[in-house]
Parts: structure tokens; sequence; C-alpha cells
């Protein structure tokens, strides 16, 4: 096994958590070092700069690794879920494949437990983190509109993407209904900032952005941490984590661009590899010291497992919109965000309201629904279907449960013969009501809109790669794996950062409080420098 | 069925493919749309199965069986009650075939231009996105906050 220069800080994942964590830690002036498996991307990658950029959102850009298939991918066993993983293997992570959606928590999600008596409250609070969503907001871009009703106050630094025809559509009906909303906030720079153009709307932003206008950490955080001294090796595949004889993380093998297994040695380890990486990654690094896997005395390595369960409802208008050609992103509805007693569940969720996407996609989707036909019928049912669609997503909370988990599968492996991820996981009875309430309200938004042949898809369409919980942070090493600042109770030099350490899931996407944790876990870090290890 | 290749559909698998294509996405000469049997479509769609080889073999087969073997013989409006019948419960080999003719035909440079839309990458020329009638705003700028603050919850309560 090759031998590596011992290394002060090892970071393992270069996506939302990890970049974040590198970059904050940077002015301490430590050596470090971060492993990512994946390539850097090149802005001419991407689908957009193409003819064929809608069809490649089902080969090289699919969100599911399964079908994507690179040989930077890890295959998931995800067989026995009804929702599927998404994830992203490269320089920034999901980041690249995500849709900028960029709501934060409220800080009601903090307090489930004590608010609503269901799952547990977090170890921190909105307000320990509020300045941390701030500083990242700041380094990641973001446009949005303060003086929202429903959301606690932020400050984003750049305008909120254009309502468009399809925005504009949805805030009639809502406010004939008497509902909230409010332009989405997203990490989608419409302004030039930071030395990144502004948005020229591409179309859907998922696949990748070619302008650069979408806020992915290759191109945020990253420079800036390598010109702070910070490295970054690609195409490093981490196995395990190892130990020494005192029980510390000692450094980490992986298998380099070659093949070649090597040894890195490190002083503190930190995992970035989110919901599901980093759970492999600890059940891959059992040992005889740890034989249930690493920072695992709690048994709850692995579970508690959060999805986010997305039901889409669409329908068709009347009026020509401006789906494909534009963010995704329009407004959101905070509505029925919070515990209502009247409900027969508890807690709640963010309805989102997206633009239309282009011509191959609004056939895929039709076709799927069912509503676009086959023969000769079909150029006169597409004609009312391309730039008419509106579509409202329901992002449920997903509240804990520690059946619902990821364990190492005992027969399927990456390309290095190390045990790929299953997942074992099922939709709780609170959630399916929840998810019928928002679908409910979704086909009277949308009716209220104009919209016919409303179709919901409650889990066909939509996996939202939002990976959390299978790590979770307490104070009590008996029900949590890491502290309240990220530190393993097994294991202290051992960090996790990514969406694994989440209590509950809220109802948004998670990748803004994501980088606020893992922001925060790094300034604990740097305060506690003399006592890390204590 | 012929035998194939394992990386591109046969010479049979590409004619059986054209009629089935040409069913599901017929010509239109009113609409000024080409049939996804057009040849350049047809063999946009072929190039373009890659991954989805198996499943568009098993789609294949499965019209094949589902028609006795007919298909290209039946008349119009029994090939497409059979496609639309089949498509429905075909699984992942019926989506697979749907993407796979769907992808290629709704980048045809005849087919977008006809639907009134350029013919080009979104990249870099982009578009334009207008601003939308932000004064809806208004009603909902003077609405009180209503996002729950836990810090109002008295501390013996927590």
């Amino acid at each position: 096994m090759a031998g590596n220069q011992k290394v002060d800080v090892l970071i393992i994942g270069s996506g939302a958590s990890g970049a974040a964590v590198a970059w904050s830690l940077a002015e301490t002036k430590m050596r470090i070092l971060c492993l990512e498996q994946g390539d850097w991307m090149k802005p001419t990658d991407f689908p957009s700069n193409g003819r064929d950029w809608e069809a490649r959102r089902y080969t090289d850009f699919e969100i599911s690794p399964n079908r994507r298939g690179r040989d930077t991918d890890y295959p998931v066993n995800d067989d026995n879920s009804l929702m599927k993983i998404a994830n992203f293997n490269g320089v920034g992570g999901g980041t690249i494949i995500y849709t900028a959606h960029w709501p934060r928590m409220h800080p009601s999600d903090f307090k489930v437990k004590s608010l609503d008596g269901v799952a547990d409250d977090w170890p921190v609070d909105y307000w320990a983190l509020e300045k941390f969503y701030e500083e990242n907001d700041r380094m990641m871009g973001v446009s949005g509109l303060a003086g929202d009703p429903g959301v606690p106050p932020r400050h984003p630094p750049m305008p909120p993407i254009a309502l468009g025809k399809t925005g504009t559509r949805y805030a009639q009906a809502m406010n004939r209904l008497g509902w909230h909303w409010w332009p989405s906030d997203s990490s989608i720079a419409t302004t030039d900032y930071e030395g990144r153009a502004r948005c020229i709307n591409l179309g859907h932003c998922t696949p990748g952005c070619a302008q650069g206008a979408k806020a992915s950490t290759d191109i945020t955080y990253w420079p800036l941490a390598l010109r702070s001294g910070v490295e970054l090796r690609t195409r490093c595949r981490v196995r395990e984590i190892t130990t020494d004889e005192h029980g510390m993380a000692a450094g980490a093998i992986y298998y380099d661009a070659d093949g070649v297994e090597q040894f890195q040695p490190a002083e503190v380890v930190i995992l970035a590899c989110n919901g599901v990486g980093t759970p492999r990654l600890l059940l891959n690094s059992a040992s005889a010291r740890f034989p249930n896997g690493l920072a695992n005395s709690s048994g709850l390595v692995g579970r508690n497992l959060m999805l986010h369960p997305w039901p889409i409802v669409s329908g068709y208008v009347d009026e020509p919109l401006d789906g494909g050609r534009g963010p995704i992103n329009t407004i959101w509805s905070k509505q029925f965000y919070e515990t209502d007693p009247s409900r027969d569940f508890v807690r709640g969720y963010t309805l989102q309201f997206g633009r239309g996407t282009g011509p191959a996609n609004q056939a895929i989707v039709g076709a799927a629904s069912g509503l676009l036909p086959w023969g000769r019928d079909h150029h006169r049912r597409y004609r009312r279907m391309l730039d008419h669609r509106l579509s409202i997503g329901v992002a449920c909370e997903d509240l804990p449960e520690e059946h619902n988990r990821v364990t190492l599968d005992p027969v399927l492996k990456d390309s290095n013969g190390i045990p790929a991820p299953r997942i074992d996981y099922t939709i709780s009875d609170n959630t399916r009501r929840m998810m019928e309430h928002g679908i409910a309200r979704a086909e009277e938004i949308l009716t209220e809109a104009g919209a016919t042949d409303l179709y919901a898809s409650r889990t066909a369409l939509n996996y939202p790669g939002h990976l959390l919980g299978t790590a979770r942070m307490g104070t009590d090493p008996e029900r949590s794996v890491v502290n309240q600042w990220g530190r393993a109770h097994d294991v202290k030099n051992l960090f996790i950062v990514d969406g694994s350490i989440w209590v509950t899931s809220g109802g948004v996407n998670p990748t803004s409080t994501i980088q606020a944790l893992a922001l925060y876990v790094a300034d604990q870090m740097k305060q506690r420098l003399a006592a890390l290890f204590d | 069925m012929a035998a194939a290749s394992e990386t591109r559909l046969s010479a049979a698998e590409t004619d059986a493919l054209r009629k089935i294509a040409g069913t599901m996405v017929p010509a239109d000469a009113v609409l000024g749309m080409p049939g996804a049997d057009d040849p350049a479509i047809l063999d946009d769609i072929v190039r373009s199965v890659g991954r989805d080889l198996p499943l568009v073999r098993e789609a294949l087969t499965a019209i094949a069986t589902k028609s006795s073997g007919v298909f290209a013989e039946m008349d119009q409006a029994a090939r497409e009650g059979l496609i639309n019948d089949w498509y429905a419960s075909g699984g992942a080999p019926a989506v697979a075939l749907g993407r796979a003719i769907l992808g290629a035909y709704y980048r045809d440079d005849r087919v977008l231009l006809a639907l009134g839309h350029e013919a080009r990458a979104p990249f870099p020329k982009g578009y334009v996105l207008e601003q939308g009638d932000w004064s809806l705003l208004d009603v909902v700028r003077g609405r009180q906050p209503f996002w729950r603050d836990d810090r109002v919850v008295p501390i013996e309560d927590r």
C-alpha cells in the first residue's frame, strides 16, 4: 500500500458540505486534504450545450446513479424503497445536479418534540445557525426577496428569478384563494455575482448549468478554498476509515485514479458523503474494535433515513407559458408548513411551483402520465400540453423511523469491490396523510389557475435526492452518532458535516441547511482547536 | 427476431421499430409534422437507444408477441389500439421505447420549427424570461408573519 504524508484534516467528499467545511477551516492554515471519487466538471460538459440536452437527463446526467452509471458512481440497491436514491459524484457533489431551490429550515423544524411531541429536538436551533445561513447565502450567491411573512427574516444578495408567465398564473390563483406565496429563494445568480455570470434562462437547471449561474460548490467554495491552500484530490474512492490502538481515526484507505490502494493518514477525519455515502463508509469501516461499524455504538449508523416524499401534481392551462425557457423555480407557499391541530397529521409541507420543461421532456412526462396518447391523436393532444404545463411539488417533512435505513448490500459492490449500500425505506402513515393533503391543495390551486387534465404523481416522477438522518446528532451517545457540534461520540477525531447528521428533515430542500450546519461545525472546531479531542 | 449486435439494433429490429415508431407518432401533413418513422428521425432513435437497448428489444418482442407477429400487416387503427393498450401496462420496456422515440423526435429541426420553437441548443443564447406581474405580491406583503417562532414557547414547556 502506498503511503502519503500525514495531513491535519482529511475531508472525504467535495460536495455541498465538504466544500463549505474546507473553505471555513482553510483560515486555520492547517494542512487540509479533500478526497473526491469523481471528477471536476467543465461547463462544456453540461447538456444545455447540445441539441440532445433533454435526452441527457436520462443518461450521463440522470439523477439516479444506477442509471447514470458513470465510472465515478457507485451502485445503490434501492429495490426495497419506493423512493429511489439520487446523487452525483464529482467536485461539487449533488450541487452539480440539484435544482437550486434554496429554502431554509424553519425554527419549528428544530423543535418537533417540544412543539409537536414527535421524533426528537435537534441539539442546535435555527438561531444558532442563522449567521451561518447568511454567510452561506453570500458564498453561494442566492437570489430572492426579503420580507416573506412565511419565513424568518433573511437577506438574499440578489433579486429573485422572474415570475414569468408561469409564476404570474400561479400567483393570481393563490391570491384568489387567499393563500400565501412568495418568490422562491434560489442559488441562481440573477445578476453578475462574484465572478459568475447571471442566469440567461437555459431551461431546466437540474443537469448542470453551462452558464455557471447556478451555484455549485466547484465554482463557489472550491476556488477560494484551493487558493487558501486546501488540496483536492479527484478520482479517489475511499474504502474505509482506519483507527489506531487508541480508537482514534488514523486516516483513510482509498483507491486512486489508477485503482491503486493508498493510505492517507490524518489527525482529523471529516465525513461529507451525505446520508447514504457516509453510513456506507462507516459500516465499511468495521474492525475488531468497532465490529458494528465505526462510530456505531448506538446502533444508529444508517438508521432514521429520511428521503422527503415529494408528490407532483400537474395540469394544463389554455395559454402558452414559459416552460423550458427559464429556471424551474418560480414561487413557494408556506401556507401549510406549520403543524395545524385540525389536520390528521403532524408537521407540514412546502408547496413548490414549477415552470414546465422542454419539448422532449413534456412528451415523456405526458406519455408517462397516460395523458398523451400514441397514434393520430398524439399531435393534437401534445400541442395542448407543450408550454401549457403547471406543476406543483409537495415537499413533505419526512419524520425519522429507525427501520428506514442504509445497510451494506451482501452482494452488490462498486467497481473497486467495495460493498454497496442497500436501502430499506417505507413511507409512514403520517407522511402519506400529509402527501394526500398536499395533493388535494395542489389540485385546488391548479383548478383555480384554470388547469385541466390534472395528474398526481405520488412517488414515480420525483426522487429529490435528499439523503438525511443516518448518523444523527444529539447529546446522548446512546441515541445519536455525533454530538451537538458534529464530533462522533465514539471517535473523538472523527466529524460528520453532511445531511446524515440531521435529526429531522423539515419540509424543504436541504442544501442551504446542510451547508449552514457544515459552517457551524467548522466554526465549533475552530473555537476548540486547542482541546478538540477532549 | 433476427440475431443482433450487442450494441445496436439489427436491420430486422430496425424495420420493426420503424413500423412501431410510425404508429406511435405518425406524420401529420396538415400540421407539418413528420412521423417518427422518418428516415432521419428513425436513424436518430436507433443511435440514441444506447443503454436502453435490452429494454427496447424487450419492447419490440412484446409488441410482436401481442400482435401475433403481424403488427406490420395490421391497419393503423388496430396498431394504435394495440400500442396504447400495451404501453399502459408495459413497464420499463414501454417507458424505454417511448423515451427513445420521443427524445429523438422532439429534437428534430422540422418538428421544433413546426411547434414554433427554435431549433437550437439552449446555450449560449439562452431565452428571455419576462418579469411577470410583481404587483400581485402586494397583498402578500401586507400579511403578518405566520412562521412559528420557537422562542415564544414558554421555557417550562420546552
